[in-house]
Order: structure tokens, then sequence, then C-alpha cells
């Protein structure tokens, strides 16, 4: 019995949301009476933490601090239409509606803020504490806590704004059936390290390396929880994942947790993470997002580790012991290849 | 079917219920206590989530009938904090970024804590080990198994 080891590689380009119908979110802003702000979106946080990203876009837009917004999401009854939660489209896309309602909001509390303060709104600003105070004079200042009752109880305004992102319709060239099916793209690219049992077929994960390019991560610590996750999840796909692990008949599949393979705490290795950021013209903030691209390359950089271990070439996921084991025989053994 | 009077402490308190012949303890929590922290995940054994202590020791509420708790102290994640204060496995796994979904955490609190209340300073594999049982689907582990480790290091900070 022999333990090969072997690295591959796979770099992604992976677009950010869909073209389809324009892939279009949107948002609702608006503030209360004590000052704070709500965002009404019908967008799921399935735990990717995007509820935390468009508050911070949405304070950061506002000029408020962070705490003093509220995030309302995953309810078609209270928040407006969102396509949904999929195709790394949630930072992108939602972000964008968020601070286009945002963007109109602030105008609003600009102006309650400009008549309550008797001068004209372009000489406001914002200080991110709370306060909105004349340009060079920050004594002549009003909080927004006071703003948003003077507009409720006096001005008779409702500080609000509404958001819509929706992605400009690609046509298509007669001639060549060129189009542009995403405006953004995301990129990434991932070395991983196996060790491949010649007797077994077994794989283990040695370590990872990779570096994402997402644009800017808008919450570092979001950003990459996401990435060390959804790496792990494109390691269970490479090698454990799939309803019909070993026979091609669904009766004898998993039925339940216990005989659905993932791979558990001691299955997981070392990942170093290099976050690159390059700010996308068209993202709140320069953001695109993470999302799918997480689990994405690790996929094919394991099956070319294997390759590189031992030789064979499986294309077929996930790649089992009895997928690698009966490659390595009909080959007539393992056959390490040259590391590079 | 006649009901069975039931008293087990619950988080220090002590709790009386009337359960039905096999009855299981996660639903005894949920429904006739209103505990809502152990959670249900797959109602056979295999993913953890519904982890409880019982007298000190883990168990999964989803397989235990609940009348075997009769005298017995049980403990959810909803009795580890004090007061307002989180326990330091909840300050751990928030300031480690160690859940997304949070589906899990509460099983894997329960088992983070049975680990450290028996082994203070446990070493990585040995967190590995404790929580072995519990299924995680967004974190890949890691978060978490750091989380552990430094809760358990805090701990020795503040002896």
């Amino acid at each position: 019995m022999t333990r090969h080891r072997g690295r591959g590689i796979a770099s992604v380009n992976y677009p950010i949301g869909m073209n389809l119908g324009g892939d279009p979110s949107q948002a609702l802003v608006h503030s209360n009476p004590s000052g704070k702000f709500t965002v009404a979106l019908s967008s799921i946080d399935l735990g990717q933490g995007m509820k935390s990203v468009t508050r911070q876009i949405c304070a950061e837009t506002l000029g408020v601090p962070v705490e003093d917004v509220y995030v309302d999401t995953a309810d078609s009854d209270t928040g407006p239409h969102c396509m949904g939660s999929f195709a790394s489209r949630g930072t992108h896309r939602v972000g964008n509606a968020v601070m286009a309602a945002a963007r109109e909001a602030r105008g609003v509390m600009m102006e309650a803020a400009a008549e309550e303060l008797e001068v004209n709104a372009a000489d406001l600003e914002t200080d991110g504490r709370g306060n909105i105070h004349v340009k060079g004079a920050p004594h002549r200042s009003i909080s927004t806590k006071d703003v948003a009752i003077a507009a409720q109880f006096k001005q008779g305004k409702t500080i609000s704004g509404r958001g819509i992102f929706l992605v400009p319709l690609s046509d298509v060239d007669p001639e060549t059936g060129e189009m542009s099916p995403a405006t953004c793209y995301a990129h990434a690219c991932l070395v991983a390290e196996v060790e491949v049992d010649d007797e077994t077929g077994e794989v283990d994960m040695v370590r990872m390396d990779s570096a994402y390019e997402l644009g800017r991560a808008l919450n570092p610590r979001l950003v990459e929880q996401q990435l060390v996750g959804g790496a792990w999840m494109g390691v269970s796909h490479a090698l454990y994942e799939t309803p019909e692990p070993y026979y091609p008949e669904p009766v004898h599949g998993p039925r339940d947790f216990v005989e659905y393979l993932m791979p558990g705490p001691g299955d997981i290795c070392p990942h170093d993470i290099a976050v690159l950021e390059r700010p996308a013209p068209d993202g709140p903030f320069g953001a695109k997002g993470p999302g799918e691209m997480c689990a994405n390359p690790v996929l094919p950089a394991v099956a070319n580790a294997i390759f590189n271990a031992v030789g064979v070439r499986i294309d077929d996921l996930p790649i089992t012991p009895e997928k690698v084991l009966r490659a390595i025989r009909a080959q007539g053994g393992a056959r390490p290849q040259p590391r590079r | 079917m006649a009901k069975t009077a039931l008293q087990f402490q619950h988080n220090g308190r002590e709790v009386a219920i009337f359960v039905d012949g096999g009855t299981n303890l996660l639903v005894a929590l949920r429904e006739l206590i209103g505990d809502m922290t152990p959670k249900f995940g797959c109602g056979q054994g295999g993913c953890g989530t519904c982890s409880v202590l019982i007298d000190g020791e883990l168990h999964l509420s989803c397989l235990t009938l609940a009348e075997t708790v009769a005298g017995r102290s049980v403990e959810t994640l909803d009795g580890i904090k004090d007061g307002p204060n989180l326990h330091p496995l909840q300050r751990a796994f928030a300031d480690n970024f160690a859940a997304q979904c949070g589906y899990c955490t509460p099983g894997m609190l329960m088992a983070a804590k049975a680990l450290l209340d028996r082994n203070p300073q446990p070493s990585r594999a040995e967190v590995v080990e404790a929580i072995s049982g519990n299924i995680c689907r967004c974190t890949g582990y890691e978060p978490i198994i750091n989380a552990v480790l430094a809760a358990a290091s805090g701990g020795r900070a503040r002896a």
C-alpha cells in the first residue's frame, strides 16, 4: 500500500447573478419617529450574512450609525419583490436596491433637516453618528431623531425611499449570437493538496490554498466565514455527497443524515485564504459577492490533485474510493504525475 | 391512553408535566415546557441538534423517552447563560463567527459544554471528537472548533 500526494489547481470566472428578466430586486427604506430606519426586503438571509451587509449598506448611504438601521427580511407580505437568494446575487443585487432606496430616503431626510435649520439642503452633511449639520459649521446641527419627529409631526413628510436594481437587457447580436450574460464577474483560484491511498482508493484532503477576488469585502469576517464554509461544501461535493453513492438503483441510496455522506469535523484540512479586493463599478460600494464561488473551484482542483497523485482522471462526482480504485486497477496501478 | 405525571429539573427549575407513553424528551421540552432551544433535525439521532445534558451527560433528546428523566436534571441551551450574560461558549461562538444559519448551534453548544465541563483544557482532537455527532452544513466546522478552543483558553485566562 502506498499513499500518494498530489496537487491540483482550478480557477473560476464567476458571474454575479443572472440576466434573465433583468434579475431585479427591490428595497424600501423608511424612518420611524425614533429616528431609526427600517429596511423592508423580501430577500432571504440563509445565514450568509445578507441582513448584516444590507444593514451596513443602508447605514453608510443614509449617513447614520449602523445601530440605527433595522432590516426586516424574508416575508413577501411585508417586503417588496426579490428574485431570491441564489447565484451569488444577494450583496450585489439587493445591496444595490437598498442603496438606491436609502439614497432617496436620505434626500427627504436632508430636505426635512434643511427646513428645520432654515438652510439649503445642499449645504448639509451627516456625521455618521446620528446628526446632520451645516458643512463647516458643526454647531448648526440637528439629530436625525429630531428630523424624524419634525417630518412626522410638523412637516407631514415621510422620510422614505424606494429602490430597485435591474440589469439592462442584453440583446443578442444577430450575426454572431454574442451577448453579455452578466455585468459583474468575481474570480477565484484554488490549489488543493490530497493524499490518495492506492490500496483503498481513499482520498484525504491535506490542505487548500485559495485566492478570491470578490470586489470590495463589505464585511471581511462574513466573507471569510463564507469562504471557509463554502470550501468545506466543495470538498463534500467533490468526495462525498450523492443520493446514489455506490449503486445506480436509488433504493440503495441514503435516506437520511445517518446514511448521507458528508465530511465531519475530523475530515477538514487547513485552508489558507487570500481575499483580493477589486471594487466592481456597478456593485454597492464596489462589492460583488462570494456566494457559490466559495465551493466551485474546490471540485476541479480536487479532481486535478487526484490525477496528479495517481494518474487517474475521474470526471464523475463524487470521486468515491470505489471510482478511484477501479480507475487505478484499470490502468494497472497508480501512476504518480510529476509535481510542479 | 392514560398520561403519566412527570417531574424533573429543567435548567434548575422544578417542572411537572403530563406525558403520553412514548413521548420523547425533545417533544416534551418544546411542546409541553415551551423551551424551543433544542431543535428537531432528523428525529433519529443522526444530526445532534436536539442535544441536551441529563445529569451533566450529553444526550440526544429525540431518542430519549421523556419518562426516563423523572427526578433527574435536564439542561438545555436556554439555561446556560447567566441572566443577561452569555455563557463563555456562546460569547466565543459569536466572536469566532461559528454560526451561519444557526440551526446546529444549540446542539453544538451543548456538546461543547459537555466537553468543557469534564475537560476544561481539551486538545483540538478532543474538540473534534466531542462535536463529531453534530452535523453543520454551513461553517465547515473550522470556526466551531476554534470557538470551543477559544472558550477553553478563555477559561484558563480567568482562572
